[in-house]
């Protein structure tokens, strides 16, 4: 899946044929002109309304109630205000979104890096340690990522507010959530990577006298950080956007609530301020853009080993 | 200026933010720490076990961390699902009377419904829609940006696609000026603005475009990769038997992609079913949107109904199985043979 994104060809094969006569070459160029055309009106389908909203989430908030964003060709008028009435204290139902951001964050790395640390080790053991039952187990595994996560929600949730354990509506609740629902997928992926590492380099840590927790840390890790940077990403994208699992296992307070969960809230309560749910939304939506374009061909990869998760 | 200056007292304010935040972020710094200090000392143990059964030690070490979370977490808690399906709220069984109770009441039937039309529209726009755009631009000038344009969505969450949608659909009476660009276009063609969100039975329609605008992208990138993959030299022969380009597309790529086709649609299919923020953003379920993956959401923890939300969820599960072992199999035919 490397190959998603390709480089550009050299030359067009088409136009490189002796046979291509003139009648021929007017009809490419029509059918590529239609072609063209019709790529272009998907390009702005798919980015206009993105465009909308960001553009919109700079207008004074008289201008958005008032008329359309496109307007701001003929009458250009912006302003940073509703970014600071979102970030400010006082405002909507009092707490700022940057609390929420702040909990988005704190919620996303302990859940990016847990279920990839008891992966990497799980995979280890599935492709090289030999024990019997070992396929049959990964199998297992494997079959779990059939289950939709809604199939895990309530008991969960029961466990989770057990008296011995009563960890309902705080971080640790959704960190142990997001990892549990993440390590079959993960453990499966490193485990593909894993396993193709050569056995000689294996054969050649072991006749060092290298035991396995060695031979992990030393030549397991710092080979497979590629499909580890691919798996964390996509984990990373997929706790920070996640809607479902914060609902469920958040509590919704101000104290453990992700941006998510707060513009989903902010939609069914205030759903005609505009100004402020598009200011909101550009938040929310921002870090997984910079993750997007900066790390565009870990993501691609990680995102078509993931699409089914969930 | 007024809103340079509000920024800065923003910034003013941002102290007293940090100094109630930053225990938070301390919180995470120090599970994530504690958590890989636990993992250095079972590496320690491991490294230190006793000659005898060192394996089987390591073994265990290695494995049962993971085994155990998802014994707890999710091998349990699927069977537990499934039994609560089919008793009662007191704990009783009632066999399929909750399966029963979905099937035959008005609310659950419309919810049924909404799953099979997103079910069918949603992987087909995607899919069509995405192996168009990507031929018609492979090998344009500006490929990769132009990708990047239909791929970006994916980057999204569903919550942050369900505002911008949202924002799309609004509706303002006739008379007043629009402020979502769909309504502004039915008023510039001489049209009453629609409630495209409020109005069933069409706006389960309007929904379901939000998934598949974001679903378009995946369906682009693997069906792109997938017509880079077809020989030229086929493409070339055809064209030199004069067949024309839906000809070679019909003849020669459509058969040639045929496999990432499937797992494109297969894949979409599962994500359809399973999606959940969309319908919860955009109407909460209202205006007679639901689908099943929200509905077992609502029943289970706004209506104080998990037993049909057990059900929902097993109706989920059944209705996802066969198409994720069918997506497997074609999956591993298409690397056997690629």
């Amino acid at each position: 899946m490397s190959a998603a994104i390709a480089p550009e060809p050299v030359v067009d094969a088409a136009d490189a044929t002796p046979s291509g006569g003139k009648a021929k070459r007017v009809k490419k160029r029509l059918t590529s002109r239609t072609a063209t055309f019709f790529a272009i009106v998907i390009a702005a389908l798919w980015t206009i309304p993105t465009f909308g909203l960001f553009v919109s989430s700079f207008r004074p908030d008289t201008d958005i109630a008032n008329s359309g964003w496109w307007t701001i060709f003929t009458n250009p008028s912006f302003t940073l205000d509703n970014y600071t009435a979102v970030f400010s204290e006082s405002g909507a139902s009092s707490a700022s979104l940057g609390v929420y951001f702040i909990n988005s964050i704190v919620i996303t790395l302990p859940a990016t890096v847990f279920p990839i640390t008891l992966a990497l080790m799980a995979a280890y053991a599935f492709a090289w340690i030999p024990f019997r039952g070992s396929s049959w187990i990964f199998v297992l595994v494997f079959a779990l990522q059939i289950v939709p996560l809604q199939m895990a929600l309530i008991p969960l949730l029961k466990i989770f507010n057990y008296p011995w354990l009563d960890i309902g509506g705080t971080f640790p609740a959704v960190w142990i959530a997001h990892t549990i629902f993440a390590l079959p997928l993960e453990i499966f992926l490193l485990h593909n990577f894993i396993s193709e590492i050569p056995r000689d380099v294996m054969e050649a840590a072991r006749v060092d006298g290298a035991n396995h927790a060695q031979i992990f840390r030393r030549v397991v890790i710092p080979l497979s950080v590629p499909a580890i940077a691919s798996v964390a990403i996509f984990q990373f994208l997929w706790v920070w956007n996640d809607l479902l699992v914060a609902l469920v296992f958040s509590g919704g307070t101000v104290r453990t609530a992700p941006v998510t969960q707060r513009i989903a809230e902010f939609a069914g309560t205030r759903g005609n301020d505009w100004e402020l749910l598009t200011a909101a939304a550009f938040v929310g939506t921002i870090v997984p853009l910079i993750v997007f374009f900066s790390l565009q061909r870990y993501f691609v990869r990680g995102l078509l080993a993931g699409s089914t998760k969930g | 200026m007024t809103s340079l200056a509000g920024v800065a007292q923003g910034a003013l304010r941002m102290e007293g933010f940090w100094t109630e935040q930053s225990p938070k972020l301390g919180f995470a710094a120090i599970a994530i720490v504690v958590f890989l200090a636990v993992m250095g000392l079972v590496m320690f143990l491991a490294d230190n076990a006793p000659r005898k059964g060192r394996d089987v030690i390591q073994l265990l070490l290695f494995v049962l961390p993971a085994m155990l979370l998802l014994a707890a977490g999710m091998i349990w808690p699927a069977l537990s699902t499934m039994w609560q399906s089919v008793t009662s709220k007191a704990g009783e069984f009632v066999g399929l009377d909750n399966f029963v109770t979905i099937f035959t009441d008005p609310t659950g039937q419309v919810v049924l419904r909404n799953t099979l039309l997103w079910v069918v529209f949603v992987p087909t726009i995607s899919t069509v829609v995405g192996l168009a755009y990507a031929l018609f631009i492979d090998r344009a000038k500006g490929e990769r940006i132009l990708k990047s344009l239909v791929f970006m969505p994916m980057a999204i969450s569903f919550v942050g696609a369900s505002i911008i949608w949202g924002f799309m659909y609004t509706y303002r009476s006739e008379g007043f000026p629009q402020i979502g660009l769909l309504n502004q276009i039915l008023v510039w063609i001489g049209l009453s603005p629609y409630q495209f969100v409020e109005t069933p039975p069409w706006n389960t329609f309007f929904l379901l475009v939000v998934m598949a605008w974001i679903q378009t992208g995946f369906a682009m990138v693997v069906l792109s990769a997938a017509i880079k993959g077809v020989p030229a030299e086929i493409v070339e022969a055809a064209e030199l038997d004069g067949a024309s380009a839906w000809q070679r597309f019909k003849n020669v790529t459509l058969p040639w992609i045929r496999g990432s086709l499937v797992v494109v649609v297969t894949t979409i299919t599962i994500s359809t079913l399973k999606v959940f923020d969309i319908v919860r953003t955009m109407t909460g379920g209202q205006y007679n949107t639901s689908v099943v993956a929200n509905e077992m959401y609502t029943r289970a923890f706004r209506l104080g109904q998990p037993e049909i939300g057990a059900a929902l969820a097993v109706v989920l599960f059944i209705l996802v199985l066969p198409i994720v072992i069918y997506n497997i199999r074609v999956l591993r035919q298409h690397k056997e043979t690629h």
